[in-house]
């Protein structure tokens, strides 16, 4: 009997946080795990003292995600780090990414896993490039929920009109360029994350606000792929074939190993392999060798069909009938990671689900400049570029387009000469 | 219009599928892979996941221990019997057999071994050619570990570079490296001490008993309470009380189990997993503040560690 059966189980909810240290982003992560008490009485004292040491009176709850002594030398956040918070009811894992310019690559990351981004505006300055430029990352990399905090209410009076204005700005301004318009949930706050208002308790001196606190609306925000229905992907990662094992019954298993990125599965579904295109049905799906009655979205099985038939990793199972598209050249939208540019003359690797294959640029049809999000003519890419681009592929990848599939709609690009990931593309 | 209505899964049966991902991705992408197994409770979830990750077969790659010389009997004798119970095998390197070697030198006798692990690894790592070490590591152990990925780069010299990491996106993960390069891969990164504690419930995991409440002689010693007179298998007793000290009889339990003379237990009467749970649930002091005392020497010993090449 566990002692915390009598809790529903909500689930996980994977979101990050757009901002820079003025906007108030760290001191809204630090209000969050506190107020929910996932910082702990050691942590809080040292903070206490940094504080103390560097001059402050109150404790400064943006110490909280202060990261490496590398970057406390610089004085700079340069990388996305991650932290937990859990209400009892559903899980958190946040993605706090820096938010300057030259980190869209982090940015671009850090919303890679997310399913809802809190873009920040500070109250007092409104909508400024940098916001901008968060919301055209957001969208690129279809985060499915937008919560526009405006934030530092206390210092313009909690003033709604302001906050009205402010709304106003920010819906003009996404209509103007086309984002969000795919239906993507869209919600403003008005909130101090300083004071504690309308993150995790309703403020009592913003009672024109009528609408969910922070932490009320990341409760009941659907989790991924909870929204509507979508096709079974299965790319394979692994064959199990333990021949050797001592169990005769054993000799002629052959389990693919993987995870369900997309629908779901039971047996007797019709399953179409690719490449090949081969058709099975599913004789088992198991876990840990053992029989479940359906295998869902996330979850990692073992798929065991009726017909013998070769697949290995980097191959896909999907149901008969709904057959992504073979592609050998693909059209992207790819973000580059690189400090050593994308060069046209080379040839690089693409990983796409479990599928690795070499890959050549095509071409640049333009580069995004994602503070404007105008398009401007490019032959070549630096470390946080943005682009339209062509690769042509030795080996086809079975893809969906990334706004309908965001796991068999990515790709990563790896540089072979060190390994190093280097590039982020959608498929368009 | 007929309302979607889709089931979703419960955050420990999406962080377990996060987990069993991640070590296929291992087996599907390296060529020797090794699954780091202390006895501890991070690494006794991390065989269970193993086990839901690729049975019927075995597991593509072999457990190892990086032996301190200091670890409490009772975790290394439950070490020893799960790898034969799960049939696996079990590579066992010592910090000792460095300090025979003369690559590990202490500066004194009773020094923790426990940063002398790195030494020990690198040295495994070369001798079996690994190209790629799976460890129980969390994000939310310590903040050095809140920006390392789940599959994380380190160099001929096992070095961690945090200024320089691979970006890791979506779930595409890269672990491809060059001869003599190797990864660390973390599956569960993503999960809380609660998580563990849950899923050890959950899956009724078997745990050494020094993780329940028991009766200890203890001291205390720079704020914190230090196990005395411990016996080894060897016969050798450790942190012997100095001069001055008074020895009380307290029940505690051990949050983390590590080299003897760096891990402290807290007081406690939960002798079952469930009480756990909930104390876990209602503690004020994170994992390592409590219990992990070579964490506390500077604010940035982890980082500094972990650039060196401990895990």
């Amino acid at each position: 009997m566990s002692a915390h059966e009598n809790i529903t189980d909500n689930g996980l909810l994977r979101f990050m946080t757009c901002g820079s240290v003025d906007d108030g982003k760290s001191t809204l992560i630090g209000r969050l795990l506190y107020d929910t008490k996932t910082i702990l009485v050691d942590t809080l004292s040292a903070i206490e003292k940094t504080s103390k040491k560097r001059g402050m009176e109150a404790v400064d709850l943006s110490l909280l995600t202060d990261g490496l002594q590398a970057e406390r030398e610089q004085g700079i956040t340069i990388d996305v780090a991650y932290r937990y918070f859990s209400t009892g009811t559903r899980k958190y894992i946040i993605a706090d990414a820096p938010g300057h310019e030259q980190y869209t690559r982090n940015m671009v990351t850090a919303a890679s896993t997310a399913n809802l981004a809190i873009i920040l505006i500070d109250a007092r300055k409104s909508v400024l490039t940098q916001t901008r430029r968060h919301s055209y990352l957001a969208h690129l990399v279809g985060i499915p929920h937008i919560v526009v905090a405006v934030n530092k209410m206390d210092l313009i009076d909690h003033d709604q009109a302001r906050f009205d204005a402010i709304v106003a700005e920010y819906k003009a301004f996404v209509e103007k360029m086309g984002l969000f318009s795919d239906g993507r949930a869209l919600r403003f706050i008005p909130m101090s994350a300083l004071k504690g208002d309308n993150i995790v308790d309703k403020s009592d001196v913003m009672d024109w606000y009528q609408g969910p606190t922070l932490l009320e609306l990341l409760e009941t925000v659907p989790g991924s792929h909870a929204e509507r229905p979508e096709a079974f992907r299965f790319p394979v990662q692994f064959v199990c074939r333990p021949q050797d094992s001592a169990n005769p019954e054993l000799h002629d298993y052959r389990g693919f190993q993987g995870r369900i990125e997309s629908g779901s599965v039971k047996v007797g579904d019709l399953l179409t392999a690719l490449p090949g295109g081969r058709e099975s049905r599913v004789k088992a799906v198991q876990i840990g060798g053992v029989d479940i009655a359906e295998g869902i979205t996330e979850q990692s099985v073992t798929i065991l069909l009726e017909d013998e038939i070769d697949i290995s990793r980097g191959d896909m199972l999907v149901k008969a009938g709904e057959v992504p598209e073979q592609k050998k050249e693909i059209e992207a939208m790819l973000c580059w990671l690189s400090e050593t540019p994308l060069s046209p003359a080379r040839t690089y690797l693409i990983r796409h689900t479990t599928r690795t294959t070499k890959a050549k640029l095509t071409g640049v049809a333009f580069k995004v400049d994602v503070n404007s999000q105008e398009h401007v003519d490019a032959t070549q890419l630096a470390m946080n570029d943005i682009a339209r681009v062509g690769f042509k592929l030795a080996q086809p990848v079975f893809a969906d387009a990334y706004t309908a599939n965001r796991a068999t709609g990515a790709f990563i690009v790896i540089d072979e000469s060190n390994n190093n990931t280097v590039g982020a593309g959608m498929i368009l | 219009m007929s309302a979607f209505t889709k089931q979703t899964l419960s955050h420990l049966d999406w962080l377990e599928a996060e987990a069993i991902h991640i070590m296929r991705e291992v087996a599907g992408q390296c060529e020797r892979p090794v699954l780091l197994f202390s006895g501890g409770k991070d690494s006794i979830c991390m065989l269970r996941i193993a086990e839901k990750a690729f049975r019927p077969g075995k597991f593509p790659f072999p457990l190892m221990h990086i032996d301190t010389g200091h670890n409490y009997r009772e975790v290394v004798d439950f070490r020893d019997r799960r790898a034969a119970e799960l049939g696996e095998r079990l590579i066992v390197r010592s910090v000792e057999d460095s300090m025979k070697r003369g690559t590990v030198v202490l500066k004194s006798a009773d020094e923790s071994r426990n940063k002398h692990q790195a030494v020990t690894l690198l040295e495994a790592i070369a001798e079996f050619e690994f190209d790629c070490c799976i460890g129980g590591a969390r994000r939310d152990e310590e903040k050095a570990r809140a920006k390392e990925r789940v599959m994380s780069f380190r160099d001929e010299f096992g070095q961690w570079d945090p200024k320089n990491q691979r970006p890791e996106l979506w779930s595409l993960y890269n672990a491809r490296v060059h001869k003599g390069e190797n990864i660390r891969a973390f599956p569960i990164s993503n999960w809380t001490e609660m998580d563990v504690w849950q899923y050890i419930e959950r899956e009724q995991l078997e745990l050494p008993s020094i993780y329940f409440a028991h009766q200890r002689p203890v001291v205390m010693r720079g704020g914190a309470i230090m196990p005395v007179n411990v016996t080894l298998a060897s016969g050798e007793v450790l942190n012997q009380p100095k001069a001055g000290e008074e020895i009380i009889d307290l029940q505690v339990r051990f949050r983390t189990v590590g080299d003897i003379p760096c891990t402290a237990p807290v007081p406690s009467d939960a002798d079952t997993v469930e009480k756990i749970v909930v104390e876990t649930a209602s503690t004020t002091i994170t994992e390592r503040g409590a219990t992990r005392l070579d964490d506390q020497t500077s604010e940035a010993s982890m980082e500094q560690r972990k650039k060196e090449g401990y895990f």
